[in-house]
C-alpha cells in the first residue's frame, strides 16, 4: 500500500468513524471463511455460535440498551482475501472483530486492524505468531499451540516424578514450539530431559531413535509434531520391544494415529481441548445451538468470544483501547469457562485436557 | 556393545531395502547408460500395489500371514514389472539414439507424472497398514543387554539375500544374463551377432521394477505407512547407494545400499540424529573424490 492510498483509506475511515456514533448499534464483524470449500463448514460452526450469542444478548436488552449487530466478513481462510475482508471492515467503520477463524488469515488481517485501531478476538487461530508481534488490540479466546506443551509438561512433572524424560520434535513451527514450551516448563519444575533430539518430518525410519531411547533408559517421551511421525515412532518402538510412554499434542486427535501405530498406540497421551458439550454449565447453550444442527467446539468458542467482547464493551464503552484494557484487567464468565487474558492477549491457562488412546479411541485419561 | 549390535541390525535392514532399489538404477545404467529417475516412483507404485493386494487378501479372509505375504510378493512383482515395462516402452525406447540428455529429461518427467498420478488416484494422505509381522527372536545377551531381532527385520534381510543370490545367478549363468552383459559391453556389436537388444533392455527394466516392487512390499510391511512421495527419498538414497558402490556394478549396488543403511544407523546411534543425512552425503562426496568410479566400479575404458 503506497502512502497515497493509505492516506485516502484513513480519510475514508475517519469520515465513516465520524458518522458511526450516530448509529445506536454496536457492530461486531465476524471474520470467517463463509465460502470456499471444506473449511467453510467450520466457518458455519463459528457463525452458528456467534449468531446465537448475539441473539441471546439482544434478547436481554443488548449492550447497555444498544442493539448488537453481526456483520460477516468472508476471508475464505486465505491471507490475501483476509486483507481485503479486513479493509471492508475498516470501510464500514466497524471497530470490533470476532475472528478470524484460520491462523494465516488472522495474522494477515491483524496487520490491517492494528493500523486502524480495530480490536480483534479470534476463538480458533492457534498459531503463536498471532500474538507475538506486540499488537495491543489482538486477543485470542482459545489456547495457542505452544501452551499445550506447558500443560503436557506440568502433567509429566506431576505424574511421572523421578522418571527419565526425553523431548523429541520434528523441527516444524508447530512441533518445535511445543517441544520448547515443554522443555522450559519442565526446567521450571526441576526436570532435565535425559535425551533431546529431533527427527525429519516425512521420515519413515526411526529405528535408530528408538534404539537410542532404549539405550538411555527413557521412561516417557514428549513429542512435538504430528501423528504421522509419532505413529511410526510408537510402532517401531513396540516392534523393538520398547514400552516407553509417549505424550503428544492435539495433532494426535485423529484415527489415522491408531491405524499407523497399531495396538501399541494404547497408553499414548496427548493434550486436546476439553469437549464443551460435556460441561454442565454449557447445557443450556447446547440446547439452544442444537436447534440449528449439532454444534462442535468451534461454535461454543465463538459464542464465548462474542460474550466476552460484549461484556467488555458494556463496561468500557465503544473505544477499542479502553475495551482492550478492560479485557486485560478482568475475568470473563463464558459458556466454555472463565477467560483471563495476559499482556499479549492470550488466554491464561486455556483448558487443555490430557487424553489417552486406548482400543482405537481416545478419552480423557484416568492417570 | 549390545547397543552397537542393535543399531547394526537396524542399519542392515534399512540398507537391504536401499540395495534392492539400487539394483534397478545400476542395471539400467549398465545397459543403456542412463539414470532412470522414475525408478523411485516404480518402487512407490510397488508399495501401493502391495498394500492393495494385502488388504484384498485380508478381505478375502486369508489368515495365514506367510502365505499372504508370499502371494502379495508374486502379484506385486508381476504388476509392478508391467509398469516398469510400460514406462520403458513409452518414455525411453522412442528416445533411444536421440541425444544423451533426452531420456534423462524424459525420466524426470515420468517421475513427476507417476507421483502426481498416484496422488490423484489414491489421495495425498498417508496410507496405513496395521502391523502384520510382529514378534521378536531372542539372540541371547551381551552383558545385561538382551539382544533380539524383529521377525520382520529377519524377513527383509533373508528375502534380500535370496533375491540377490538368484539375480546374480541370472546375470552370470543364463542366456538373458549373457545378452545383458553383451549389450553392456557394446550394444551395436551385440545386435550384429544376433542379440535382441530391445528385448534385453525391456527385460532389464522388468527385472529392475520387480526388485523395486519387492522393496516396496518390504517397506510397506516394515513401516506400515506409505504415501505418494516415498519414492523420492527412497529413490534418492538408492541412487546414492548405486553411485557409492560403483554405478553399473550389481554387487556394488548392494554394498552401497548396506553402507548407507549402516552409516545412517551408526551415525544416529553415536551422534546427532538430525545430521545423519549430512553424514551420508558427506561420505559419498569423500568417496567420490578419491574413487570417482565408486567402490566396486570399473574404470570407464574409452572405446576406439
Amino acid at each position: 500500500m503506497n502512502a497515497m492510498t493509505k492516506l485516502m483509506l484513513s480519510a475514508c475511515a475517519a469520515a465513516l468513524l465520524a458518522a458511526a456514533p450516530a448509529r445506536a448499534d454496536v457492530t461486531f464483524a465476524l471474520g470467517i471463511p463463509a465460502t470456499g470449500g471444506q473449511i467453510a463448514a467450520i466457518g458455519a460452526q463459528a457463525r452458528l455460535g456467534a449468531e446465537a450469542a448475539v441473539k441471546a444478548i439482544n434478547d436481554k436488552g443488548g449492550i447497555k440498551g444498544e442493539k448488537l449487530v453481526l456483520e460477516i466478513a468472508d476471508d475464505q481462510c486465505d491471507p490475501k482475501s483476509a486483507v481485503s475482508a479486513a479493509n471492508q471492515v475498516v470501510s464500514k467503520g466497524i471497530r470490533f472483530v470476532v475472528g478470524h477463524l484460520c491462523s494465516g488469515a488472522s495474522i494477515a488481517a491483524s496487520g490491517v486492524y492494528d493500523e486502524e485501531g480495530i480490536l480483534m478476538m479470534t476463538a480458533s487461530a492457534t498459531s503463536p505468531e498471532l500474538t507475538e508481534r506486540g499488537m495491543k488490540l489482538v486477543f485470542r479466546a482459545c489456547g495457542r499451540d505452544d501452551q499445550q506443551g506447558v500443560v503436557a509438561a506440568k502433567f509429566i512433572a506431576d505424574k511421572f516424578k523421578g522418571k527419565k524424560v526425553a523431548i523429541v520434535h520434528d523441527k516444524q513451527v508447530y512441533g518445535q514450539g511445543l517441544a520448547e514450551a515443554a522443555k522450559k516448563t519442565l526446567a521450571d519444575a526441576g526436570v532435565t530431559p535425559a535425551y533431546e533430539g529431533s527427527v525429519n518430518a516425512g521420515e519413515r525410519d526411526f529405528s535408530a531413535l528408538v534404539a537410542r531411547l532404549k539405550q538411555e533408559g527413557i521412561d516417557i517421551v514428549y513429542y512435538g509434531g504430528y501423528h504421522t511421525e509419532l505413529g511410526l515412532i510408537v510402532r517401531q518402538a513396540r516392534q523393538a520391544g520398547l514400552e516407553t510412554r509417549f505424550v503428544g499434542a492435539d495433532g494426535l486427535a485423529t484415527n489415522e494415529f491408531w491405524s499407523i501405530a497399531g495396538e501399541g498406540g494404547a497408553g499414548t497421551l496427548f493434550t486436546f481441548s476439553a469437549d464443551v458439550k460435556a460441561k454442565p454449565s454449557a447445557q443450556s447453550v447446547y440446547e439452544e445451538l442444537k436447534k440449528k444442527g449439532e454444534p462442535d467446539n468451534f461454535a461454543f468458542y465463538y459464542y464465548a468470544a462474542v460474550q466476552t467482547l460484549a461484556d467488555a464493551v458494556a463496561r468500557a464503552g465503544k473505544e477499542p483501547e479502553a475495551v482492550a484494557a478492560d479485557l486485560r484487567a478482568n475475568g470473563f464468565e463464558t459458556v466454555v469457562g472463565t477467560f483471563r487474558f495476559d499482556a499479549k492477549g492470550d488466554l491464561i491457562d486455556p483448558e487443555y485436557v490430557i487424553f489417552e488412546w486406548r482400543d482405537g479411541a481416545y478419552a480423557p485419561t484416568k492417570l | 556393545m549390545g547397543y552397537f549390535v542393535d543399531q547394526l541390525i537396524n542399519g542392515l535392514t534399512l540398507g537391504s531395502v536401499y540395495g534392492l532399489i539400487a539394483i534397478g538404477y545400476t542395471m539400467v545404467y549398465g545397459i543403456i547408460g542412463m539414470i532412470n529417475f522414475a525408478h523411485g516412483e516404480v518402487f512407490m507404485i510397488g508399495a501401493f500395489i502391495s498394500l492393495i493386494v494385502l488388504l484384498l487378501l485380508a478381505q478375502l479372509g486369508v489368515a495365514a500371514v506367510p502365505l499372504a505375504i508370499l502371494v502379495t510378493l508374486v502379484l506385486t512383482a508381476v504388476f509392478t514389472a508391467l509398469w516398469g515395462f510400460v514406462v520403458e516402452r513409452i518414455a525411453y525406447r522412442p528416445l533411444r539414439g536421440s541425444f544423451r540428455l533426452a531420456p534423462l529429461i524424459s525420466a524426470i518427467g515420468m517421475s513427476i507424472f507417476l507421483q502426481n498420478l498416484v496422488q490423484l488416484l489414491q489421495g495425498a494422505r498417508v496410507k496405513p497398514l496395521p502391523p502384520v509381522l510382529t514378534g521378536r527372536i531372542p539372540l541371547g545377551s551381551i552383558g545385561d543387554h538382551q539382544l533380539s531381532v524383529a521377525v520382520v527385520q529377519v524377513v527383509i534381510v533373508v528375502v534380500t539375500v535370496v533375491l540377490m543370490a538368484g539375480f546374480s545367478l541370472v546375470v552370470s549363468r543364463t542366456a538373458l544374463g549373457r545378452a545383458q552383459r553383451a549389450c553392456e559391453q557394446d550394444r551395436r556389436m551385440a545386435e550384429l551377432v544376433g542379440v535382441n537388444v530391445d528385448r534385453t533392455i525391456s527385460l532389464t527394466f522388468v527385472f529392475g521394477a520387480a526388485l523395486a516392487a519387492v522393496a516396496g512390499l518390504l517397506y510397506t510391511i516394515y513401516y506400515g505407512s506409505i504415501d505418494f512421495f516415498i519414492g523420492f527419498f527412497a529413490g534418492l538414497k538408492a541412487f546414492t547407494a548405486a553411485v557409492l558402490g560403483g554405478i553399473g556394478s550389481l554387487p556394488g549396488a548392494m554394498l552401497g545400499g548396506l553402507l548407507i543403511g549402516l552409516i545412517e544407523a551408526l551415525w544416529s546411534a553415536y551422534s546427532d540424529i538430525q545430521y545423519k543425512d549430512v553424514a551420508v552425503f558427506a561420505i559419498l562426496v569423500l568417496i567420490l573424490l578419491f574413487r570417482p568410479t565408486g567402490l566396486l566400479g570399473r574404470q570407464e575404458v574409452e572405446k576406439v
